[in-house]
């Protein structure tokens, strides 16, 4: 573990791209903290100022106004907290299932291991998109819905990953040593097995949290997640749909703010699977 | 061969059986009152007590699913809330307009990401490669949606030469219209001589179909990379070179005919995602296919045409799924034995 982080460090001194992403994330993350003090305008999430609707980009609104005179940069940035809390929330709830479910599955195998297995495959035989819109229509399109929805599509890859890697480790020697000393079970599975399963896993979140990101502001362009006021990129991208031919920054910055976050996460994700994958390694050496 | 074949069959009826399952769950268990939905919300409660008759939603929950499920198997996948045409008449009148979308985005994106990522994969480590990978990044992670309302203000806002949305010009629907044979405009205006229409229907698909291309070109190029990636050391490929071929030869024809199996998966897979994208594509550029469909149904909350589209989807992807399996068994013996 220590070996590979040191490892890590090296790669991103040589891969430029993780570099820019790993700056690139600390500035959102900068952003969605201090959102309220960045925004100028930032009781514009909710306050409309009819009087100066639509108006183009300039001093005052960097970003310009949008339908209801809320000025779009403030809202943009405010967007960011909103953003990166789904996302990480989503995530997190994910995780909280998959990890668990993936090592009781890999380490005792049998019965246990083939029903959670059959219900991945289950899941996983829906496009993540497809069965996160499917959930939230069902629940009822709010943004903690689409949180639990994108939640429930996302955690069969977890437990799928985690399994493969708590099935291999199962007949390692240190495993079966702890066995024969008559470790208990549930002792081998959290002090010996679980914290050897990380790494793969934490690859895969940190690539998902990009994609989540994505459906999230999909969702509430569908209007299946956030709902007005609520400054949500997506949420915006769908309310500028019939003035964005007359108002091209409407439409523009929210987008522009998605896909930075999204290539900004992804990068990260990107170059984390460069540095960590044993197959890819040699190539770069 | 035919064990693994059957077993592999056997397998995607029974995770077919589950997605029934939880379509199942999400359309009549999760609903607070599915009656209640049916007749509305100023109903009395006579109607609604008869609509949960009418519905079967008084019989248990086990004689429920099984009617459910036969339903599927007879073609009767509920009825639209919205349109009250049965959803499965609607589905199959919608899908030809989305292939015809899809496939004009994914043969480019196929042709033009699979060069791209051998390219990339061929100069590994240098600017063509970081290049490359910041693209496909860019493609993978653009929100579609967004895409093509840019796509559309550039091209018909501020240089004028194509067209908003839909698949036709009124004036061209009107004066030229097109023989439906197969449903997709392209192919239907070209076999019947119909070249005004052939033109204006390409016009029309120029702007989605390069929203829909964003992304499979992406898939395509980072996973022709990584393969070839993981070809490139191995040793054929160096007695290839020793015995004196040319590096393209070397490349394409022992390289990438090695890599290319995984590539066509993904390729595949993506397909079914596609699918999904529709929902988003199409409702900007009004494109009158299965995704505008569902974004209308989901907008009006007309759960048993999401929850058909859910299905169709979800059996798309597992048959896709399973010819792509079926065919690497076919083409590569160890898959099988395994």
């Amino acid at each position: 573990m220590l070996e590979r982080l040191s490892q890590l460090g090296r790669f991103l001194r040589r891969d430029p791209l993780m570099t820019m992403g790993v700056s690139w994330v600390l500035l959102l993350v900068v952003v969605a903290v201090f959102a309220p003090v960045i925004a100028p305008y930032s009781e514009d999430a909710v306050e409309c100022h009819v009087e100066r609707k639509l108006e183009g980009p300039s001093l005052t609104h960097f970003f310009g106004t949008d339908e209801l005179g809320r000025d779009v940069f403030s809202r943009v940035i405010l967007g960011t907290r909103i953003s990166l809390t789904v996302g990480f929330i989503a995530v997190g709830l994910a995780l909280l299932v998959g990890i668990p479910l993936g090592v009781v599955a890999g380490f005792f195998g049998g019965w246990i291991d083939e029903a959670i297995m059959r219900t991945t495959d289950i899941f996983l035989s829906f496009p993540p998109l497809l069965l996160a819109m499917a959930i939230s229509a069902v629940l009822g399109p709010s943004l903690p819905n689409a949180m639990l929805a994108i939640a429930i599509a996302w955690w069969p890859w977890y437990t799928r990953i985690l399994r493969g890697e708590a099935n291999a480790l199962r007949h390692r020697p240190f495993v079966e040593a702890a066995r024969a000393l008559g470790v208990p079970q549930w002792r081998i599975l959290f002090k010996h097995v679980l914290p050897n399963c990380f790494v793969p896993v934490i690859i895969q979140a940190s690539i998902d949290f990009g994609s989540i990101l994505l459906v999230t502001a999909s969702l509430s362009f569908l209007g299946l997640g956030a709902q007005p006021p609520i400054p949500e990129w997506g949420l915006m991208i769908s309310s500028s749909r019939s003035y964005f031919l007359n108002a091209w920054w409407i439409v523009t910055f929210p987008g522009l703010a998605i896909l930075f976050a999204v290539l900004a996460l992804n990068l990260v994700g990107d170059g984390l699977r460069e540095a960590l994958d044993p197959k890819l390694r040699h190539i770069k050496k | 061969m035919i064990s693994y074949v059957v077993r592999r069959l056997v397998l995607s009826i029974v995770i077919l059986m589950g997605v029934s399952v939880l379509t199942f769950v999400l359309t009549r268990v999760i609903p607070s009152d599915p009656a209640m939905r049916w007749v509305g919300k100023h109903a009395s409660p006579e109607q609604v007590a008869a609509a949960r008759v009418e519905l079967g939603l008084d019989k248990p929950i086990h004689v429920q699913y099984a009617r459910y499920l036969s339903g599927f198997f007879r073609g009767d996948w509920g009825v639209s809330i919205r349109t009250h045409r049965p959803v499965l008449k609607d589905i199959l009148a919608y899908l030809p307009a989305s292939l015809e979308l899809i496939l004009a985005g994914m043969i480019p994106a196929l042709l033009l990401g699979i060069p791209l990522g051998t390219l990339a994969a061929a100069k590994a480590g240098s600017p063509i490669d970081h290049t490359t990978r910041f693209l496909v990044v860019l493609g993978v992670g653009m929100p579609v949606f967004w895409l093509g309302m840019i796509l559309q203000l550039l091209f018909f806002n501020v240089l004028h030469v194509l067209p908003l949305a839909e698949r036709l010009d009124t004036l061209v629907k009107l004066l030229h219209p097109i023989r439906t044979i197969t449903g997709f405009y392209l192919v239907d205006s070209l076999i019947t001589g119909n070249f005004t229409a052939f033109v204006d229907a390409l016009r029309h698909i120029v702007l989605p179909a390069l929203t829909m291309a964003a992304f499979p070109l992406g898939m395509t190029v980072r996973m022709t990379r990584a393969t070839m990636l993981g070809v490139l050391n191995e040793d054929y490929l160096r007695t290839a070179r020793a015995v004196g071929h040319r590096e393209s030869r070397v490349l394409i024809r022992y390289a990438l005919r090695n890599a290319i199996g995984p590539v066509l998966t993904v390729a595949a897979l993506t397909l079914a995602y596609a699918l999904v994208e529709t929902f988003l594509i199409e409702s900007i550029f009004a494109w009158p296919g299965l995704g505008y469909y569902a974004s209308k149904g989901i907008s009006t909350m007309d759960y048993p045409v999401i929850m058909g589209i859910t299905f169709l989807v979800a059996i798309v992807f597992v048959s896709v799924n399973l010819l792509v399996d079926l065919a690497l068994a076919f083409i590569d013996p160890r898959i099988s034995v395994n």
